[in-house]
């Protein structure tokens, strides 16, 4: 009874201090960027990232670089990649094979921990992804890594700051892959008894940022790395500190309250809200789309260019905008509007209900004959926005023309496996389309993965089982072309195909909308699933 | 007595292992890929493969039932998935977070629901009972993950009063009971405790109001005992259904709510399953269910040794 009595009168103290306290007048140091994630977790911190585009962007850019990195400096231009701790990099002229890349290393960089960055360590970082038995291999960062250096067959230290890699075949899109790969420090592994749980709690890389606390699944503290090689990303802040907060009401809430500054994705409904409230609502395009993915196995009314024209051109993106309260970008492509691989595609994805009945009706439907399409969505998902009420409006407007619409609604978990096993699978359960969300940022996850040939599910990630030799060669084409620029022009001419052969039914884009307190400084929203938290700074 | 306990842990075992079965083939049932969560969805068909045997996923499910009871036998839960931590370090946090949130939520909720209870089968059709009828039913019906958010909306969004996430400043690691720490628990415990403030108030309420109909409590005013003296026996006679009550509810909010705790970013095991569930993370959910699950039948065990003691007649065969 006493320890009740006791603890009652904690209780009532605590209540008593509160109510003469303000929670927002809680004193934190100037310059202290609190962020709420949507993340349940705090992504893993020994290297090489989980939890996707979010897990990049929080933990991967922050603490670790690349040999290759993404540009995060503009809001306006295209984001494109950049020299990271290679300072220049090229396939070897001298290689008749054009296999041979010779990565230049930037000398002097130094791990969190002091010990030197050198080639030696970048190779001890390709084992720890693909080398099973070497002693540093990490199950967890492998999942994570391998699949995102197909191309890499060997690679070797030349001397202490030249590195070599041979790729399996020719592969010009090799820098965009090893943008996705962190560097770890060798000798922090080493100091902590070359276990990468300690490694988790301390971890060392060469990033702008140094993760000072880590608390599993509440909290990370991070500080500036003063001696960052990069004088221009040298972090304005004190600290910058990540809370997972997964329920979006929660997030809304957190930011409201003053116990966070920063808000990833609010929820569409708060959005006018926290407008009036003064808060800065973000919003830029960036490399994501979200489709109906089509399958063309045989029988689907896909395969006929003229069925998936006409439903391209019956859906009213300008309508689905206002439902979404702006948050959207209305598809011009498959790419969004203004991306450097754009293009200039003929087919305009215009809303035009009459010219898809014609197109319906030369394809030899009607009233008479109508057209019925299954397709597969979620009801939640990551990336899938607000799947429920934007496919119920998708199924109105081609109801319109004269497409009748059946869903199949299966639990997101499920649906990746379906996309993983492909539209032939029984598990696709003979379903026309599926809706899903792509992470679009290199030519390999944002063209190649989707349409070649070879990639047919459940090999890989060729859902539809579309195939098309002409779309192979152009794809060899990105392959085999070296130079950026020119690389860029072939990657236009297969968004071009995307676009003008009607592959997907081209939605929308997403916002990347985040919301921020007014006393946040310095923000430059990249078009890119990553940002730099650098030049930003908070009001005290 | 003690060949009682010792029965009744007997008892116990067979249930216990059938709540691990139970356990673990309930979230073998649910679709889904647990590999989901630690490779990216473009991962080959050959490296999902890999990823599978190493993880144990590719052998038959009574053989991986069998290896995971091994392990749990010797205390090892296995490893998450999705984080790679022990699953026991990760459950142990959790729970003891949940502990922390279900005390001041069963401090509250006895407390008020008792009190009310009392007061309404002591003034039975008064305006007291109104009232306090009413709090109850209010408790009971009020969906909690919706006062939850109302409750943030008042207390911290708009006054600014309380902090309407996490357990504390730098995070549950260093909890301690002072004030900067209590401000964080007072909106996920007031929420918490409604629904069993609620039923316990309802049960005491018919108890008490029961015990003062029957005769014994005539015969004992009859004689000139005092009302407290005729309180302390309708206390305990009231007592061993009040228990089994609050064990039960006690239950529950030591389980966590995966509900409250996601509105509030409480990292108890209602957390930690909500996570567990979207990730697929097998180990982690089998884990936290069967910690869950032992708790409670653990919990059963003590109130039913409890009843016993203070009630020998209702000693089960």
């Amino acid at each position: 009874m006493l320890r009740i009595t006791k603890a009652a009168g904690l209780l009532i103290a605590a209540l008593t201090i509160t109510t003469g306290q303000t929670f927002t007048s809680k004193a934190f140091a100037a310059g202290t960027l609190r962020i709420g994630m949507t993340a349940s977790d705090i992504p893993l911190t020994t290297g090489q990232t989980d939890q996707g585009g979010e897990g990049m962007r929080f933990m991967g850019y922050t603490v670790y670089d690349g040999l290759v990195n993404w540009d995060l400096s503009s809001s306006d231009k295209p984001s494109d990649l950049t020299p990271g701790l290679a300072s220049s990099y090229g396939v070897d002229p001298a290689d008749a094979n054009k296999t041979r890349w010779i990565f230049k290393l930037r000398e002097g960089v130094k791990f969190h921990d002091g010990s030197e960055f050198t080639a030696e360590a970048v190779v001890w970082n390709f084992d720890k992804l693909l080398k099973n038995d070497a002693p540093q291999f990490d199950q967890r960062q492998s999942a994570q890594g391998r699949s995102r250096i197909p191309a890499v067959g060997t690679y070797k230290a030349i001397d202490k700051y030249t590195l070599e890699i041979v790729t399996k075949t020719p592969d010009a899109t090799l820098p965009y892959q090893l943008a996705w790969i962190m560097m770890s420090s060798p000798a922090q592994w080493e100091k902590l008894g070359k276990n990468w749980d300690a490694f988790a709690k301390e971890p060392s890389g060469t990033g702008p940022w140094k993760l000072t606390l880590f608390v599993p699944r509440e909290r990370a503290e991070m500080v500036p790395n003063p001696d960052y090689w990069d004088k221009a990303r040298v972090p304005k802040l004190d600290k910058l500190v990540l809370l997972p907060l997964p329920e979006a009401n929660a997030r809304v809430a957190a930011l409201r309250a003053g116990q966070v500054d920063w808000i990833e994705a609010p929820a569409p409904d708060a959005v006018e809200s926290l407008k009036k409230a003064n808060f800065q609502l973000v919003v830029n395009s960036y490399p994501h789309n979200w489709t109906w993915h089509l399958s063309r196995a045989p029988g689907s009314p896909w395969n006929d260019i003229r069925v998936r024209k006409a439903a391209n051109l019956a859906i009213d993106r300008d309508g689905m905008k206002e439902l979404l309260s702006g948050l959207m970008i209305p598809a011009e492509g498959f790419f969004p509007p203004g991306h450097q691989w754009f293009g200039k595609p003929t087919f305009k994805l215009k809303y035009d209900p009459a010219e898809a009945k014609k197109l319906l009706a030369e394809a030899g439907y009607g009233p008479n004959k109508p057209l019925v399409v299954k397709t597969l969505i979620s009801a939640s998902g990551s990336g899938q926005m607000s799947p429920l009420p934007m496919n119920e409006f998708i199924q109105q407007n081609l109801a319109e023309v004269g497409i009748k619409v059946e869903f199949d609604v299966v639990d997101w978990n499920q649906m990746i496996n379906i996309w993983r096993a492909g539209a032939l699978d029984p598990a696709s359960k003979g379903d026309h389309a599926i809706n899903f969300s792509y992470f679009i940022q290199d030519p390999f996850t944002g063209l190649v993965r989707h349409l070649q040939c070879d990639l047919k599910a459940p090999k890989g990630t060729n859902w539809g089982h579309y195939c098309d030799p002409e779309m192979d060669k152009l794809i060899d084409e990105v392959k085999n072309t070296f130079d950026p620029k020119e690389q860029i022009l072939v990657l236009q001419k297969v968004h071009e195909k995307y676009v003008n052969d009607a592959l997907f039914l081209m939605v929308t884009h997403d916002t990347n909308a985040r919301a921020l307190s007014p006393k946040v400084k310095g923000f430059v929203q990249a078009k890119n699933w990553f940002q730099d938290f650098s030049p930003i700074t908070v009001d005290k | 007595m003690l060949l009682y306990i010792l029965k009744r842990i007997v008892y116990v075992t067979p249930v216990a292992l059938g709540v691990s079965i139970f356990c673990f083939l309930l979230v073998h049932l649910a679709p889904g890929d647990p590999l989901t969560a630690i490779m990216p969805v473009d991962a080959t068909a050959a490296q999902q493969a890999e990823m599978r045997a190493a993880y144990g996923f590719d052998k038959p499910l009574p053989i991986q039932y069998g290896i995971w009871l091994w392990k749990v036998f010797h205390g090892d839960l296995g490893n998450s998935i999705a984080t790679g931590r022990p699953v026991l370090s990760e459950v142990s946090r959790a729970v003891g977070n949940s502990f922390i949130l279900a005390s001041v939520a069963t401090l509250i909720g006895f407390t008020f629901g008792t009190f009310f209870g009392f007061v309404a089968g002591y003034f039975r059709d008064s305006v007291l009972d109104k009232i306090a009828s009413a709090v109850a039913v209010l408790g009971v019906s009020v969906p909690h993950y919706w006062l939850g958010i109302v409750m943030v909306i008042i207390f911290s969004a708009t006054l600014g009063w309380l902090p309407p996430t996490g357990a504390g400043p730098d995070g549950s690691g260093n909890w301690r009971p002072d004030p900067e720490h209590l401000r964080y628990i007072i909106l996920p415990a007031i929420t918490m405790s409604v629904i069993p403030m609620g039923i316990i108030s309802r049960t005491v309420r018919a108890l008490v109001a029961d015990i003062l109909a029957q005769e014994f409590v005539q015969a004992l005013r009859a004689k000139g005992l005092s009302e407290w003296g005729v309180f302390k026996h309708v206390v305990t006679n009231a007592a061993p259904t009040a228990l089994a009550v609050m064990g039960l509810q006690l239950g529950y909010l030591l389980g966590g709510s995966i509900l409250i705790e996601t509105v509030f970013a409480w990292p108890g095991t209602g957390f930690l399953l909500n996570a567990a569930i979207f990730q697929r993370d097998l180990p982690l959910l089998q884990g936290t269910i069967l910690v869950l699950a032992m708790f409670f039948v653990m919990l059963n065990l003590v109130v039913d040794v409890l009843q016993t003691t203070l009630d020998p007649r209702i000693q089960r065969g």
